[in-house]
């Protein structure tokens, strides 16, 4: 088999690449007290803090699969005026750093906000420093991420499946739940696992929107913060190892059966 | 490819302006040597109560010595010891509590003997109005008053918990804050309803905020030390900075502020 000399000016910055990725992962394992791992990953505050991060990721991945899929479906299948206007507006919070996400939905659903002194007033429901504050921080920074890996799912499935079935008398919401909905999982699916490890890592804006306590508000990536700003850095290396490991092991787990690129 | 070549022009400049900012910081290497002359970049890491007085010190430092120029560094005195102690380029540290500035001599990066040249109190910062009529600390364990604090690793946090257990009540934050400016920030949103700050922190946010005095804040007073950096790249600089934060000058920005005389 005879294969190409790879160009050197490819070769060089892709291998420095690499290293760029992979050396702060190494500085990790290196500093990573093995004899006391086992004792500190069995403390109550570690395992209250993934237990909570567990959680919340989930949910938040589960309200943006329920909010994306529908507006992702609008955007790549009904044409309305300012539809560009809209896509552009959904990716606002991708580009936005998180912590400015914090502030306006303080802003917003706070209890002095613009939606939260009526959630206050009415229903007496304040989000910040609840756990569904946390899950409303997540989701809010990642829905963008599933909305646009369901939008180019459909964009990319042939439509003319559902075309058939609308021949075939089939209406838009069955046409929906069964054609297009199994055409595009694969897709769902990867935007859902990109969309959970966003939830999983989000720390700007729940700490601001949501604050910061133990069992309640404080996830993993908190959890690490206050722990490195205590000065505990051994304990806030073993936090981050339990993330890194779970990530991992979350994507490689799903990688084979969803992530396969077409 | 036009927009291509646009956007790599815009790339560009952008860096171009973030290096240029960011090499205008140090550029002056002159460390001061020559007996008798302070000049050069001077960088205080500072606790965030600090932050009005020692800017205005700041200030005042700047113009009786020429040439010099002071960056701060403002957070809670916890995470500023780890930054040191990870090796941040850092001249001086000012603590609110001996506590975290003892994690830093401990390690070995101090230069010299710290001095303590404040001390401050707690008060309870509420609402403009005191809407809760929170009274003192009893006030605090109030179901309906929702509460913030200091990590317990930040000086604020420890003199908190010191001045509640003083009191012998119970109370239940909503949430942990890094430094006492974030704690005293959800007070201003109308977030929580009280938050222990020091009484120099609600001075200057007078115009959102009132203070309750209260009388086990006397149990909790926390002594604020200051000290050079063994790696100072201006070890004169240094020397004088802690000499100026004892003149009579920055004593009466101190006094001003609300803090007291050690």
């Amino acid at each position: 088999m005879r294969t190409a000399r790879v160009p050197v000016p490819l070769l060089l910055p892709a291998g420095l690449g690499l290293i760029f990725l992979l050396l702060p992962l190494a500085g990790l394992l290196a500093r990573t007290p093995w004899s006391t791992l086992p004792a500190r990953l069995a403390e109550p505050r570690v395992v209250e803090a993934l237990r909570l991060s567990l959680l919340t990721s989930t949910l938040a991945t589960v309200l943006c699969l329920v909010l994306g899929v529908p507006l992702a479906w609008m955007l790549a299948r009904v044409s309305f005026p300012g539809r560009r206007l809209v896509r552009a507006l959904i990716t606002v919070p991708l580009v936005l750093p998180p912590v400015v996400g914090g502030i306006a939905l303080l802003l917003a659903l706070g209890r002095r906000g613009l939606a939260g002194q009526w959630l206050d007033a009415t229903f007496g429901i304040t989000l910040p420093f609840t756990t569904a504050g946390v899950v409303i921080a997540e989701s809010f920074v990642a829905l963008p991420f599933l909305v646009i890996a369901v939008e180019g799912a459909l964009r990319g499935a042939d439509s003319r499946f559902e075309e058939a079935a609308a021949t075939l008398g089939s209406t838009r919401w069955t046409t929906f739940t069964h054609v297009t909905l199994p055409l595009v999982a694969p897709g769902i699916a990867a935007g859902a696992v990109l969309c959970w490890a966003r939830a999983l890592g989000e720390f700007g804006a729940t700490i601001t929107f949501a604050g910061n306590y133990p069992g309640i508000t404080q996830t993993m990536p908190l959890a690490v913060y206050q722990t490195m700003e205590s000065g505990d850095l051994e304990g806030a290396v073993v936090l981050s190892l339990i993330l890194l490991v779970v990530s991992v092991a979350i994507l490689a787990g799903l990688r084979d059966r969803w992530l396969t690129a077409p | 490819m036009k927009t291509l070549r646009t956007v790599a022009a815009g790339l560009a400049a952008l860096i171009a302006f973030g290096l240029a900012g960011c090499g205008g910081e140090r550029t002056d290497n002159d460390t001061g040597d020559r007996a008798g002359t302070v000049t050069g970049p001077i960088t205080v890491f500072a606790a965030a109560s600090l932050t009005e007085s020692f800017t205005t010190i700041g200030k005042q430092f700047e113009a009786a010595h020429p040439g010099t120029t002071v960056t701060f560094n403002f957070a809670g005195s916890s995470a500023l010891a780890t930054q040191i102690n990870e090796g941040a380029p850092a001249d001086v540290f000012a603590s609110a509590s001996p506590k975290n500035l003892a994690v830093v001599v401990d390690a070995g990066n101090s230069e010299g003997r710290p001095t303590t040249f404040v001390k401050n109190q707690l008060v309870i910062a509420v609402a403009k109005g005191n809407p809760k009529g929170v009274a003192g600390l009893a006030g605090l364990t109030e179901p309906d008053v929702k509460v913030a604090l200091c990590a317990e690793a930040v000086p604020c946090g420890a003199a908190a918990k010191a001045a509640i257990e003083a009191a012998g009540v119970k109370v239940t934050p909503v949430t942990l804050e890094q430094d006492v400016k974030a704690a005293l920030a959800k007070v201003k949103l109308g977030e929580v309803d009280a938050a222990l700050v020091y009484r120099t922190d609600a001075k200057a946010a007078a115009a959102d905020v009132d203070a309750v005095e209260f009388p086990e804040s006397a149990k909790a007073i926390n002594d604020y030390p200051i000290v050079a950096l063994k790696n100072a790249k201006n070890g004169a600089g240094a020397q004088a900075f802690i000499a100026y934060v004892s003149s009579p000058e920055a004593t009466k920005v101190l006094t001003e502020a609300g803090f007291q005389a050690p």
